[in-house]
């Protein structure tokens, strides 16, 4: 299973407290975690990237183990501690005002 | 007895403001969506219990949400656990999808190059007047947005930026069509005003769309002063009863049409300034018009910090001020284009909400003035449900 930490307003879009855990096939990219994670909580589609594009939203960031991982190509596999569940997979607003 | 309710869509979530007839005592719901920017919430006329309300984030992008029970419980159409048990093929979280119909192409930039279609987010959601499942979404890049499914899916009307869209250009608060007007006694007419594109009317239900800009005059914004498109209208309103006579509120100047929009007048008279955001019609009144004059579009503030309602009961030209119970020293707030509006009751209520986050009622058409609440985030829409 694949850990996720979902930032404060997609845990409340989603309805779910702390982390989330999902099922991804191997290999296990930025791109299927973000699918199944779609899969799951349709209400997030759009909300992380782009519907059509899907291109990452301009201030959302991908961290996971201590690397920021959100200017990497969506077919970059992800730690083997994230894929083994040791480590969570960190969907983030970005720093800003307002 | 009669009820109101007053949607309330502010920079840091929804309120619900609701009290009975005598518009006294108010009980606040809210913040709904709690940090997100909450461009308008509306109810259908056709059911009142039916809410639409846009929640939009700089970080997450666009959100619609629906309550079904009158804002107590709200849900994003299509993505429920219910519905997605439904029939192979259903929509699934599509609700935030706003894709433009074909080539997206292109409209005026600010440099005066041509910019791609871009969404941005939902300005206003026009519920049907018949129809609690049917409402159409103005979205940011222009454009215009119809839902037949309660909000699950939306589909593009592209015959609207057919009518000159390359040349429409954003201001400085972006280009979105921000005031959509359904024509009680012809269902195929529908009216939108958009910043900086101007005033359009569609005598199809949609298909094909034309301006009805002749008798704006802009010379301090467009370089030809009556120009076809290009107008930053700020907002449009229309009494029920006379679908063909609409005022507006235009970036500099107020003005009305008597024939659907082919021709416009200024009725500013004796305003102090004839800059601002919001106009509305009294309920009862036809010729009963409100707006709140803004400084300049470069001090957005009211003129000598003084907040004053101007009422016209002729239509236009002559204007009173209306300041019971409004600051008249010290005030620096702003009223937006989508932050006023009125209830039914026997005596009209108008209402309005400032960039101060007070929202402000009249139960005496105008008379005098109470602030409901004081201290919500900047308002950025104000509507009003009359329930019987």
């Amino acid at each position: 299973m694949i850990r996720v930490v979902l930032p404060f307003h997609l845990r409340n879009l989603a309805r779910v407290d702390g982390e989330v855990q999902i099922e991804v096939a191997a290999p296990v990219t930025v791109r299927a975690v973000l699918a199944a994670l779609e899969e799951k909580f349709p209400v997030l589609r759009g909300t992380i990237r782009d519907h059509d594009t899907l291109k990452r939203r301009p201030f959302v960031r991908f961290f996971a183990c201590k690397e920021d991982l959100s200017l990497e190509p969506p077919e970059t596999r992800l730690p083997d501690e994230v894929v083994s569940g040791a480590e969570p997979f960190l969907i983030v607003g970005a720093m800003a005002g307002g | 007895m009669s009820k109101i309710r007053v949607l309330v869509g502010t920079k840091k979530g929804a309120f619900i403001l609701t009290a009975d007839g005598l518009r006294k005592d108010w009980k606040i719901s809210g913040p709904h969506f709690a940090g997100w920017e909450i461009y308008h919430v509306k109810g259908s006329a056709a059911d009142p219990n039916r809410l639409y309300a846009s929640q939009t984030s700089g970080w997450f992008g666009q959100i619609i949400q629906r309550s079904d029970d009158g804002g107590k419980t709200w849900n994003t159409p299509g993505s429920s656990a219910e519905e997605l048990k439904g029939p192979e093929g259903f929509p699934k979280g599509e609700s935030n999808k706003f894709v433009y119909a074909g080539e997206a192409g292109t409209h005026k930039w600010y440099d005066g190059t041509q910019h791609p279609w871009e969404f941005k987010r939902v300005w206003h959601i026009e519920p049907s007047l018949t129809d609690p499942d049917t409402a159409y979404a103005g979205v940011e890049d222009a454009a215009i947005f119809k839902t037949t499914d309660g909000g699950k899916t939306w589909k593009e009307l592209p015959g609207l930026r057919h009518a000159k869209g390359n040349l429409w250009q954003p201001g400085a608060g972006g280009m979105a069509v921000h005031t959509i007007l359904l024509d009680p006694k012809n269902a195929q007419r529908i009216y939108v005003a958009i910043s900086a594109g101007g005033c359009f009317r569609t005598d199809d239900g949609g298909k094909t769309w034309k301006p009805i800009t002749r008798g704006l005059k802009s010379p301090y914004e467009l370089p030809d002063p009556d120009a076809e498109v290009g107008h930053c209208v700020h907002r449009i309103a229309l009494h029920p009863s006379r679908p063909d006579v609409l005022f507006m509120q235009k970036h500099w100047d107020v003005l009305r049409t008597d024939n659907a929009g082919e021709l416009w007048n200024e009725v500013s008279g004796n305003l102090p300034t004839d800059f601002g955001f919001p106009i509305d019609v009294h309920a009862h009144e036809p010729e009963t018009i409100f707006v709140v004059p803004i400084k300049s579009d470069s001090e957005h503030y009211p003129p000598e910090g003084k907040l004053r309602v101007y009422r016209s009961k002729t239509g236009g030209n002559d204007w009173e001020p209306l300041t019971k119970g409004l600051p008249q020293k010290n005030c620096y707030v702003n009223v937006l284009r989508d932050a006023m509006a009125v209830d039914s009751l026997d005596k009209c209520g108008i209402y309005f909400g400032t960039t101060g986050g007070q929202v402000y009622c009249s139960a005496n058409g105008g008379n005098s003035w109470n602030a409901i609440i004081r201290d919500l985030p900047a308002v950025y829409s104000v509507e009003v449900q009359t329930l019987r």
